[in-house]
Parts: structure tokens; sequence; C-alpha cells
């Protein structure tokens, strides 16, 4: 394979993978004109074009295309499973995969790809060994560095980064933790560096393999702090 | 922001990204980017040293900026300081941004190098993988000094954890790829080759492509590897489907490995231990066998990882070329593809048969599908496969299909793509020379080539005919009268003139004793073209002119008053002056003696390789054109005496359009710079986008609960959905048809019809003013597309580009067609913009699409209905809502709603004869939802209670809130 890009469907491209070197004037122009000759294609159209002197495998999924480029020998039908082992992967990883978590976390997107392919290759098609992987690598990063970063839906942004939390509703933690039961306390930082816990909380614990995700029902109200740790579990 | 936000979110990262999706034009995007930039580069300056974390963070802000398309030109060091942290994901964003931006200083590259050895030799598998991956991801020159000795080395060690050998197999692959001269594998040859014995299936996945391409660089050094990949397909080949577990694929065992190995193969001829070629006949046997075995799974992914195998097989089949009865076998299965449902399927199916095509085992095999082709040619509504089934007709024409397939490539000339009509043009004039036994039968060819593809037709093209026609006496008085007669039409293609001009003036002679085509009746056809031609063109016609003084004299004197006329003879081209007075000249002085033997009849052509054919093998690069095929028209062209590179015209007159492009160098270049197609070109401005695509995120807590989005700005829309855009779904909930939206200066009228899980949708734009719209776009999305799953999608809507301009008081037209995939609440968004006398007018409107439209009315008895309403008793299952009635509460008026709702009204089953009850199923692609509806009027207090039952709860819910608006 030399190439893959994933691009939205108005042409944006969320990501790109270059297996051949190449410049970076000669890349912009490749996807440019790539992406316009796959866009123009209709929906029942076959997957593969010969675009240059490169075969050009393609798939939509929802409002993404993703795209690969592959040399003349190469199997079209197992890139088209490429893709979609790819796609599984980001699905299985971020639990139901949607164009923003791309967007966000993009550099995911490139770590999964990388344990994935690499050099243009397959290293690794087995969906669980590649997910083990990347796991493991999250979890060697909790045991390091055990704070939790906190992701507070406000309305604005001014507003999640300064002290004031009052406009929370809700708040969703990630925790990678080896999956047994656990007790979480939570304490807040308010400005004037009090450290009071809080008192006993409300929330759901939902699963998805080594993540738990705990959803904070009305919890800062009217408290004025600017960052939360997890300090025991 | 996702829903799930993994470890070690940055939050200050999320921000950025945040900010930059809301900046409503590409300025604040700039500006944005550089006070972010700015921050960055204070930060790495400032004094204060910064923690590992913020300098990550910052490092991967400047790689999202860099990866929207801005130069980053600093950032370099801290990336590579984070290469040094023990953190891993420090180290990992350290990795990323190297890979993604390398930077060829070498003082950085010394320290990367040396970061990644420290990580190498660090003994922790998860680092060494990092490492081994960015080198595989830069793959420079450098690396490949510093590491092309080391890597071979960890890839065959006992003790390497089986994820490195995997990233150091792959690694070694890039490096050998970028510098073989680096990469010597000498004493490791053996072991890296006995990986295919190794247990670890993903080890042996990655080992092979190393191998493979090896294999191809030095076939003798590697050649122990066939009986090893033998034998290791024939053990994935007869497993079943769950004994490799993880590695099985929608019930395939080992796609990639086995396509893999089948590549492998082909490296190599035939094993010629005959035990080993037993094993593998046997291994292809199998695969070709279970392609008509029932498929184990319905899903595409299946078919593909199945399919994937059996064409590699196949390809593998023609490459050993020495198995008649297996080429035959993939024949017929290609056969088989070729009517497949799937386009995939029939494109690979044709482009494999081509090279089946050119075997002598298969070659009348692939021949008996030639009516399937022609019919794919005729009737493929994708041109890419069009292209593939013209390939294979060019591939399969022999002597005994040659006037078959000539002329259907022919009758497709006439509707072709301009993408491919070139190629077209040369294949046909290459078949038609090529089993030409009865040349009129070529000069017709080509003349309708001519006629009908003119412009497609090139320098080569013509001159060849020429050539042919020049070296056989045979077929010149045919040429002559064919030309003459094709001249007559009123328009004819320059090409046409330039081919008449010179057979004429060569041959006219010949067909000058009818008095329908006497010398002045020819000289006059061939003179009322003259001036609507081009230089070259007219060059050449003043040469043929000069050659009819010689072969009919009584052509002298009207001739040479042309010849004389001031636009020849003062003509501001000086080549067709000096043509002009060389040639009155030459006519008026020179004696018939000197006259016949300076424009003697031209001698024959010497012999070369068809000039159309090294144009053919030139566009299609090399390899296209097969070694036989070569000898193939060598062979052939013998009987035709050959061709010249030379163009006839320029050997026989004087070289006149050497600084003139030819019309096909022209063709070429419009091509090449033609868009493609309409799509939107904002490419590059990553970020511009990035509101305006995001489309009305439909703020409703309910689709995500991380808060991000939810309370996400307005900015996300393009132009905020009217407020009564909720009115107007409420509006058509129970219809299909009326006028979608109206104001001063559009009126938008809709009418849509629902199949299954299908509609269509046509809208009516009308311009009520009397001035045009300009620009006039429309784009139609769903909301909360971003966040929608990207593997199940809700809703997928398509439809083609409308006029840019919208006259006055006229009305355009366009068709959506709407397929329902699953359930959903969220209707599509239909935004429309305008100029009007200079004015951008933009709108958004909801597209009256509600899951109720995809309903199939149930008609059932009392007794179903009640027992089916039990059993949809879980408590989600119901939707119920008591609300105040709207509308008048008349029975009919209420019967015609709930029939515009879709489902079947049913009489006699509730015990009250007041209430309505209503059944349905709508139909999605993935799935039926079956529902129940109940309602009960309350005349006397005006209130009216629903309820809905149905097999999936958020359908309930749904249909009970777009009920409740219209009673």
């Amino acid at each position: 394979m030399q190439f893959m890009l994933l691009f939205s469907r108005q042409g944006k491209l969320r990501l790109q993978k270059w297996y051949v070197p190449l410049s970076d004037k000669e890349k912009k122009k490749i996807t440019r004109e790539l992406v316009q000759t796959v866009l123009a294609r209709k929906p029942k159209m076959c997957s593969f074009l010969e675009w240059r002197d490169l075969k050009v495998v393609y798939k939509r999924y929802a409002s993404l295309y993703f795209c690969c480029a592959i040399e003349d020998q190469d199997n079209e039908l197992i890139t088209l499973e490429i893709i979609h082992r790819y796609v599984e992967l980001l699905d299985k990883y971020f639990g139901s995969v949607c164009e923003l978590d791309i967007i966000f976390n993009f550099e995911k997107a490139y770590f999964i790809l990388d344990e994935f392919l690499l050099g243009g290759e397959a290293q690794e098609t087995s969906k669980k060994n590649v997910l083990k992987a990347i796991e493991q690598a999250d979890l060697l990063q909790e045991n390091i560095d055990f704070q939790m970063r906190l992701f507070a839906g406000s309305r604005d942004t001014a507003q999640r980064t300064g002290g004031n939390w009052t406009d929370i509703n809700m708040v969703h933690i990630i925790i990678h933790l080896p999956p047994t039961s656990f007790i979480c306390q939570l304490l807040y930082v308010a400005d004037n560096n009090s450290n009071s816990p809080l008192s006993t909380l409300n929330f759901t614990v939902t699963h998805t393999h080594t993540q738990l995700c705990l959803c904070f029902l009305p919890l800062f109200r009217d408290k004025q702090c600017s960052t939360v740790w997890l300090i025991s579990c | 922001m996702p829903a799930v936000s993994k470890g070690d979110g940055m939050r200050g990262l999320a921000v950025f990204i945040s900010d930059i999706r809301n900046c409503k034009s590409k300025e604040a995007e700039i500006k944005r980017i550089n006070k972010e930039l700015a921050n960055i580069r204070s930060k790495f300056k400032g004094d204060k040293a910064l923690d590992g974390y913020s300098k990550k963070k910052y490092v991967c802000k400047l790689l999202f900026i860099f990866l929207l398309g801005h130069d980053i030109d600093f950032g370099h060091m801290e990336a590579v300081n984070l290469l040094s942290s023990n953190k891993y994901t420090e180290k990992q964003i350290g990795y990323l941004f190297i890979s993604v931006l390398v930077n060829s200083n070498s003082e950085l590259i010394r320290l990367i190098n040396n970061a990644i050895k420290n990580d190498l030799s660090s003994r922790n598998p998860t680092f060494m993988c990092l490492a081994l991956h960015c080198i595989a991801n830069v793959g420079s020159r450098e690396m490949a000094e510093a590491f092309a000795s080391e890597i071979p080395r960890i890839l065959v060690a006992g003790d390497t954890m089986d994820s490195v050998k995997q990233s150091a197999a792959l690694c070694l692959l890039r490096l050998y790829k970028t510098s073989p001269d680096l990469v010597l594998m000498g004493e490791w040859t053996s072991r890296v080759v006995h990986l295919l014995n190794d247990q670890h299936m993903g080890v042996v996945t990655a080992a092979i492509s190393l191998i493979t391409c090896l294999s191809q660089k030095n076939p003798d050094e590697f050649k122990t590897c066939v009986s090893l990949a033998v034998s290791r397909l024939s053990r994935i080949v007869s497993s079943a489907s769950t004994d490799l577990q993880d590695y099985t694929y929608y019930f395939v065992p080992a796609p990639w490995l086995s396509c893999k190995l089948l590549r492998l193969l082909q490296c190599y001829p035939p094993p010629e231990d005959g035990a080993v070629k037993g094993r593998l006949v046997e291994c292809l046997e199998t695969i070709l066998n279970k392609a008509q075995e029932p498929p184990k799974s319905k899903k595409v992914q299946h078919s593909n990882a199945k399919n994937a195998i059996l064409f590699e097989a196949i390809s593998l089949i023609i490459h050993y070329d020495s198995e008649p009865n297996l080429l035959v076998r993939a024949c017929n299965q290609l056969g088989q593809f070729l009517q497949h449902r799937e386009t995939n399927l029939r494109y690979l199916a044709l482009e494999s048969m081509c090279t089946l095509a050119s075997s002598e085992f298969s070659h009348e095999a692939v021949k008996t599908h030639i009516e399937t082709v022609i019919n794919a040619l005729k009737t493929e509504r994708d041109v890419s496969v069009r292209q593939r089934a013209a390939d294979l007709l060019y591939a399969m024409c022999d002597r005994s299909n040659a006037k078959q397939i000539v002329a259907e490539m022919l009758s497709y000339l006439e509707t072709a793509d301009y993408s491919i009509r070139e190629e077209m043009v040369l294949k046909v004039a290459i078949l038609a020379e090529k089993y030409a036994v009865d040349y009129s039968w070529y000069v017709d060819t080509i003349l309708n080539l001519i006629r009908i593809a003119g412009d497609y037709v090139s320098e080569e093209v013509w001159y060849r005919v020429i050539q042919i026609v020049i070296n056989r006496d045979d077929v010149q008085g045919y040429a002559a009268k064919t030309v003459f007669e094709a001249l007559q039409a009123p328009a004819c293609h320059e090409n046409m003139v330039k081919v008449g001009g010179y057979i004429l003036g060569e041959f006219g002679n010949l067909i000058a004793g009818d008095p329908r085509s006497s010398p002045l009746v020819q000289f006059n056809l061939l003179h009322s073209k003259f001036h609507l031609c081009s230089v070259p063109t007219r060059a050449l016609l003043l040469s043929a002119y000069i050659k009819f003084i010689n072969l009919f004299p009584e052509t002298k004197a009207t001739i040479q008053e042309v010849l004389r006329c001031d636009s020849q003879i003062r003509n501001s081209d000086v080549e067709l002056q000096q043509r002009a007075v060389e040639y009155l000249k030459l006519s008026s002085i020179a004696s018939t003696d000197v006259l016949a033997t300076v424009l003697e009849e031209m001698p024959p052509f010497p012999e070369r390789e068809s000039s159309i054919l090294a144009k053919l093998k030139k566009k299609k690069g090399p390899g296209a054109v097969s070694v036989t095929e070569l000898e193939d028209s060598k062979r052939e062209g013998g009987e035709l005496n050959g061709g010249s590179d030379r163009g006839p015209d320029t050997a026989a007159m004087a070289a006149s359009n050497a600084s003139t492009p030819s019309p096909s160098a022209d063709l070429l270049g419009i091509r090449s710079s033609a868009p493609v197609g309409a799509a939107p070109t904002s490419a590059g401005s990553l970020l511009v986008d990035v509101f305006s695509e995001a489309g009305p995120a439909a703020p409703s807590a309910a689709v995500n609960d991380d808060g991000f989005l939810s309370s996400a700005p307005p900015s996300e829309d393009p132009a905020p959905p009217l407020s009564e855009a909720d009115e107007l779904l409420n509006k058509f909930v129970c219809k299909n048809n009326g006028v979608l939206f109206e104001n001063q200066l559009l009126q938008i009228g809709i009418k849509s019809e629902y199949r299954q899980n299908l509609g269509r949708m046509y809208l009516f734009y009308g311009n009520k003013t009397s001035v045009q719209f300009a620009s006039f776009t429309t784009t139609v999305s769903c909301p909360g597309e971003l966040q929608s799953h990207i593997l199940f999608p809700q809703l997928n809507v398509q439809t083609k580009a409308v006029e840019p301009l919208v006259e006055g008081g006229a009305q355009i037209q366009q068709v959506l067609n709407i397929e329902c995939l699953t359930d959903f609440s969220e209707a599509p968004l239909l935004n429309i913009k305008f100029r009007y006398g200079g004015a951008l007018q933009n709108l958004t409107l909801k597209l009256p699409v509600t899951i109720n439209k995809f309903f199939q009315p149930t008609e059932m008895a009392s007794h179903d209905f009640f027992q089916r309403w039990k059993q949809l008793s879980q408590p989600a299952q119901e939707a119920q809502k008591i609300f105040k009635a709207n509308h008048s509460m008349d029975t009919e008026v209420l019967k015609a709603k709930l029939l515009g709702l879709g489902t079947a009204l049913l009489d006699d089953v509730d015990p009250n004869p007041e209430n309505y009850v209503c059944a349905g199923v709508i139909q999605t692609k993935g799935q039926q939802v079956g529902c129940l509806l109940r309602l009960e009027p309350n005349a006397q207090a005006q209130m009216y209670r629903l309820t809905l039952r149905c097999s999936k709860d958020s359908v309930s819910r749904r249909l009970c809130e777009l009920l409740a608006e219209q009673f």
C-alpha cells in the first residue's frame, strides 16, 4: 500500500498515512485530486479505480471515506477488508466510533493504524491482538500517571477553563483500570485550595472492556473548583 | 467531543480542536492558529521548564496544526525530548510527531537515532515497537544506515517477543524498499525464511511481506520459501473456519496470510518437487471448490475475504500457465462473476479474465463469454467497469471474432465516456489492423472511427491508415472511393479531411473515371472544407492540390487560380504562403515530366512496429501490453507491410506542423486538466468547513450526553433552521406532497413516494421573481452525521447537484433518493444558497422525512392485534401521551390523517368504536419494526390519549412525539 486517506463527505481530510516518501506539495496535490475523484463517484459504483499508475480502493462508512492506494500486483478485495478491519478496530476502541472521535483523538487513530499496518503492510490482523497492544499501552500510562483529567461539558470554552463550574450538568470520567470492583472517592480542589472531599456520589457505571465510564449527575453545582482529582480507587 | 475519551485525554488539545471547529471563517481559523503558535512558542522559549505533560500537549497541538495543512517550523526539539521520556504516552506522541514531520536536519536525526537506539536496546517490548514503528514510518536513508544491520538481529533472535518481531519484519521491509543496498540479509536469510513456520500467525503475516519483497529481488537465495509457503497454505486452506481463532475473518481462515502466501508463490515458477506441486495444486483446487460452496455468512466481508483468496489463487494459476484444467476452471469461475450482482466482483472478473485471455490454454474458454462482456460494455453504469470490459474485449480478440468486437467497440464509442475514448480509438485501430484480412474492412473501420470519434483520433491513427493504403495496391481504389463518399457529409471531422486530402491526392485518379467523382468534383469537394480547417490541414490540402495538377492536368487552371488568390499567396502564415507561392510557381514553370517526377506517388513505407501500439503502450505504462502481444503484432504486421514512425504527412510534404500542436496533443492537455467532478474543492482549507459541515448539530442531550457537543454553540449551523422548521416537518407527517416553503423569492414544492425502506423525493424550486438566481446550490445533510456511528449510519440521502442558474419565473427540479438504514429521529436538513441581485440568500429547512414514511400497513384481526399488543409489554416499548386537541376531532379527518401516516387503520378491533387502532411495520435496511397504535379521543374534554407500542423503544418514543402534534 502506498498511502491511506480518510476524508469526509465534504472533502475534509481526517487522517493521512503515507508509506512512500513524497514531498508535502505532492501529498497535498494527490490528496486534492483523489478526494475530488472519489467524491464525484456515485454510490453504486465499484470500489476500485485506476488512478495514475496505482489502483485506488475506497469505501464509504457513513460520512467518512476510507481510501487506499495500492500497487498493480496488490489484491483489491483484501485491501477493502483491510479498510473494514481498521474501521472495526476504531469502532471497538472508541466504542461506536463516529467521525468526531477521529477528529478529537486523531493521535489514537494513528496509533491504532500503526499497530495494524506498518510500512503499508498488514502487521497484525487479529483484532484482539491489536487492541491488546493499544490497551496495554493505555494501561502503562495509567500506572505511571494516575491523574485523571476531566472533560466537563460546559456551554462555552471560557467557563470550562476557568473556575466557574456552576453550569455543569454532567461530567464524564473515563478510567482505565484492571476491571475489578472499585470504590471511587473524589476531591475537588477549590480556588481557595481547601481540599474537602465531596459527599457520596451518585453515578452510573458502564463497562466497556477495561475502561469504566462514570456519569456524574449534577455534582458541581454552586462549587468553585478548577481541577478534580481522582484520589483513590 | 466523543462520548468516550481515552485515558490520557489532553484537555487543552480538545479545547483547541473545538475552538478551531468553531471558527467561522478561514481567517478566524488562521488567527486562532497563529495565536496558538505564538503561545506554544513562548512556552517552549520560556524560562520555566515545561513538564512532560505540557510538552506532550503542545507537541500534539503542533501536530494537529500541521495536519490541517499549515507549516510548522519549530517544536522538533521538544518532540525529540519527549522521545527520551519514560512515560509511554509522551514518548508515543514524540514518535508520532517525528514520524509525520521528519526534518532532515542532521543534528536532529542524530538525536532521534540516539533515542531510537536507546529504546531498541531497552528490552521493553512496547518501547522497542514504538522505535521500530518510527523507523518504518520515516524510512529515511539515515535511519537505514544506522539500523539496517541491527534490525535483522532483533527479527531472528530467539528471545524477541512476537509483537516486536512483527514490527521488525515490516520495519526491515520499509528500509529495504528505500535503501536496498544497505539491507544485507546474508547469514540471516535462512532464519528469516523459517519465520514462515512460526507458530504465531501474526509473525508469519508480517514476515511474509518481507520475504515476498526479498524474493522478488533475490529469488535464488530465498527459494526454500516455496515449499514452506505451500505447506503453510495447505494447512490454512484445509483448516476449519474456527481453527485459527482470531485469525479467522468472517468465517474465512486467515485471508490476509493466504493472499500473501499465494502472492509469494507468484515470485517463482511452479515447484519442481512433485510432492510440493501436488500439494499446491490440491490447495488451488480446494480454493476453487470453496467458491462453489454456499456462503457461510451473508456479510459482504465474508464473500470479499473468500474471493480475495480466490482471485489471488487465479493469479497464481495464470502465472504458472501450465495447468490447463485449472485455467479453464478459473475461467469458468470468473465467468460466473461476470454476471454477479456485486459491481466489485464484475470489475475484478473482467480484469482477471484479461490476463487469462493471453494464455493459450484458456483463450478459447474466455472467448465463450464474449456476449456477456459486450453486454457489460453496453449496460454497466460505472465507467471503470466499462473500461475493464473494453480491455477484455481487446484481449480476447482474435481473427475469429475481430469483426464483431470491432463493430461493438465502434458502436460503443458513440456514447463512450470522454475519459476512455482516446484509448478505445487506439484499440479499435490496432485490432482493425491486426486482424484485417480484408483491407476494405480495415479502411471502413478507420474511417468510421474518424467519423464517430474524430477528436480522439490521434495522428498515429490516421498516419497508419495512410501507410497501409500506400503499401497495399489492392485497397487504394476502395480507399479513394470511400473517403470521397465520407467527405460528402456536410460536417466532417478535420482528421477526415486530412485522410481524404492525402488519399485523393495520391489515388484520386483511381476514381476519376466516374463522372460523379470527376477530378473537378473531387477538388471542389476538398476545397469546400479548406476554409474550416486548421493551418496544418490547409498545408496538407495545398500539397494535395499540387498533386491534383499532376494527376489531372485539366484542373490546373482552377487550382492555380485558387493558389493565386490573396488569401493563399499572401497568407499571414508563413508555411501556407510559402507552399502557395512555391506550388504556383512549380505548376507554371515545370514541364509535365518534371512535375510527374517531383509529384510521383509515394513509395511504400518501410516496415516498422506499429506506431499506434507504441502509443497505447505508452499510455498504459510499461507492462500493460504483454511481450507476446508485441511479437504477435510484429508477425501480423508483416502481412500489412508494416509501417513507419514517420507520419506520411511529414514524409510526403515539407514538414509543416512541427510547431503546431497536434489535435491529439491538445486533447491530452484538456483531458489532464479537466476536473473530474463537481466535488467541493475547498481542499487545503481543512478547517473552514469544520462548522459548515458539522451541519446543524441539532442540540439534543439525548444523542450525546457528554455535554461537549450538545451544548455546542449554534455557530455550527450554516444557517440555523428556520424557527418554523418543526412546524413544517409536522405538516408533512401525514402527507407526502405540498408546498414545503415559500417566501417572496422562492417557493419549494415537494412530492415524495416511499416503498419499503426506500424513498424518492422530488423538490421543485420555483423562482418567484423576474430576476435570475445565481450560484444556486443545495446541500442535504443528516444532522448529527459527525456523531453518528460510522459503521451504522441512520439515513442515506443521495442527490445530484442542481443547475446553478435559476431564471426568473423558472422552476427547477431535484431528485433525492433516500434510504432508511435504521430508525432515526432527526430529519435531514436541506440548505439552499443562492444569489439574488448580489445578496447571498441562505436558508436551511428540515426535509419532511420522518420515520413513519417507511411504514408498511399491516391488516390484522382483533385477536391478533391484542395478542401482539400483549407481546409488546415491556415498559420501554410503550410510549403514551395525553394531549389537548389542536385540530378538528372530526372522524373523517382523523381517519384520513391516520391513513396518511402509512399504517393500516383497523376496524372492529377496539371494543370502543370511538377509538382508533392502527398497525404497521417500519421497514429499515437493517430490521423491521412492528408498531401498534391506539388513539382514544375524548370529545367532551377535547383531549386525546395516544398509545404506541413498537418492537423498538426508540421508535415508540419518536412516533409518539411526531403524532402528538398531528391531532
